[in-house]
């Protein structure tokens, strides 16, 4: 044991920090271009705030294109805007684009849906007491739906965490990079095991922090 | 004074054609407890959305104070809700805000300095009797305290009229005597003009001074309560008058609260 550590012990650590900081690095943008696209299709949905067919319309097949393309198939594909974005396609800052690029319209789906559970009377009340749309939107939509969104981030975070380990194999490091090349490459089934046990417990941990904290906000009865 | 001038409202969608509200014209004086009652789908809650323009006639006017408020938009309509207070029938709390942010929340949205916002909504709080449960969420209350947080946030910012939508349908009979006594202050003492919607006749009879009763986005008839109860015109009255006498107050209700 004190041997293994020895020997792998850093590598696993650095391996773990890449993951943690391409997960994290990728949500934050995911959510910086995701939330306004997820706010905007869910008013102007037909029944939403501002109802606008046409820029609904297409809002609705630039998500579900982007949610469509498996990442695997994005990541290469997208390899030149990777690198007039961040000047690589390797390492770290080669993966955070495209990880960021496939989550951006996941997490315009996961908001848009957590704004539609927003109970519809609470905006006409708002409405009667004269609010602007504005208003609406951030003191009433997104505040009573703050439960839900924090919910959609911790599914946002464990699906990133997936894609990470894709990203590995065409050389952005991180847990799936070393799962693979030491684990099944040089077929070292303690390293992989160390690599899975790690990623197990990450997500569980990161899962079970944002649930208390979604409990935690919610008041409502539970 | 609110009027509404040969108000009529037609739901379009794709083919067909819904006729909601046909040829009303209504004057609700300052003052008024105005009763609109009618049996489920009669047209009360659309008429009464059109006082605020939550709903826009298709023919018609409104009139509020003298100014034709039909065609208002942005600023100006939203000035003029200002002066109308809403209260529902399910209260349409803010679930995720205390009750004294609830209360609040109409003061926020006009951007007043947040120090009299809280003072303004610690006194209301006081006049609906619930100022110790500022801090609580909604969820923590019983509905006819809910109901009395969704009237002090109604009056934040000291409205002449309050819309009341089936105000107390979702109340037990105690709960609806305590709801209708607070509206009944709020008309006397603060001079709130109330426009009260309501299905149930005993509403109407206790604090309405005059109603109206609509059938099919119809005003069938119109007059002083108690005209109207003694000596109904319309069949359609004649039957409210004959099915509420034939369903006394539920002991249900009576055991939902206990």
């Amino acid at each position: 044991m004190g041997e293994f550590l020895e020997t792998y012990g850093s590598l696993l650590a650095s391996g773990t920090v890449d993951t943690l900081v391409m997960t994290c690095a990728a949500s934050f943008f995911a959510y910086v271009i995701g939330l306004p696209l997820g706010i905007w299709f869910a008013v102007t949905t037909p029944t939403g705030l501002r109802p606008n067919r046409a820029i609904n319309t297409i809002l609705g097949w630039i998500i579900n294109i982007g949610r469509s393309i498996p990442f695997i198939i994005l990541l290469v594909a997208i390899i030149p805007f990777t690198r007039l974005i961040v000047g690589t396609s390797l390492g770290v800052p080669g993966a955070v684009v495209p990880l960021t690029v496939a989550a951006a319209p996941f997490v315009a789906r996961v908001v848009e849906q957590s704004l539609a559970e927003v109970d519809s009377s609470l905006i006409e009340a708002a409405h009667s007491f004269g609010a602007n749309n504005f208003q609406i939107i951030t003191k009433v939509m997104l505040r009573e739906s703050l439960p839900s969104l924090v919910r959609g981030v911790a599914i946002t975070f464990v699906s990133l965490f997936g894609y990470t380990a894709m990203a590995g194999t065409v050389g952005a490091g991180g847990l799936g990079d070393i799962a693979i090349r030491y684990g099944y490459q040089r077929y070292m089934p303690d390293v992989m095991l160390v690599c899975i046990i790690i990623c197990v417990v990450m997500v569980q941990v990161f899962q079970s922090a944002i649930d208390w904290l979604a409990r935690h906000i919610d008041k409502r009865k539970h | 004074m609110i009027e509404l001038k040969h108000v009529g409202k037609v739901y379009q969608a794709r083919d067909e054609r819904h006729r909601a509200l046909d040829d009303v014209s209504l004057t609700i004086e300052d003052g008024d407890i105005f009763g609109i009652i009618g049996a489920s789908g009669a047209g009360k809650s659309t008429l009464v959305r059109h006082i605020n323009l939550l709903e826009r006639p298709t023919e018609g006017r409104i009139i509020i104070d003298d100014k034709d408020v039909t065609d208002y938009q942005g600023k100006e309509l939203r000035e003029l809700r200002k002066n109308i207070g809403m209260i529902f029938q399910n209260f349409s709390l803010f679930q995720q805000r205390t009750v004294l942010q609830n209360v609040t929340f109409p003061l926020e949205i006009r951007g007043h300095a947040k120090a009299e916002n809280i003072e303004r909504a610690h006194k209301l709080l006081q006049l609906v009797g619930l100022d110790e449960m500022w801090k609580r969420y909604p969820s923590e209350l019983s509905g006819g305290q809910q109901q009395r947080v969704a009237i002090a946030r109604a009056l934040a910012n000291n409205p002449r009229y309050m819309l009341c939508d089936e105000a107390t349908s979702a109340l037990d009979s105690r709960t609806t005597i305590q709801v209708l006594d607070l509206l009944k202050r709020v008309n006397r003492e603060l001079g709130v003009t109330m426009v009260v919607i309501t299905h149930s006749l005993d509403v109407a009879q206790q604090i309405c001074n005059r109603i109206a009763v609509i059938d099919g986005g119809v005003i069938v008839e119109e007059g002083l309560t108690q005209d109207v109860f003694a000596n109904p015109q319309s069949d359609v009255t004649r039957e409210l008058l004959a099915r509420g006498k034939a369903e006394p107050q539920s002991t249900l209700d009576m055991e939902k609260e206990a």
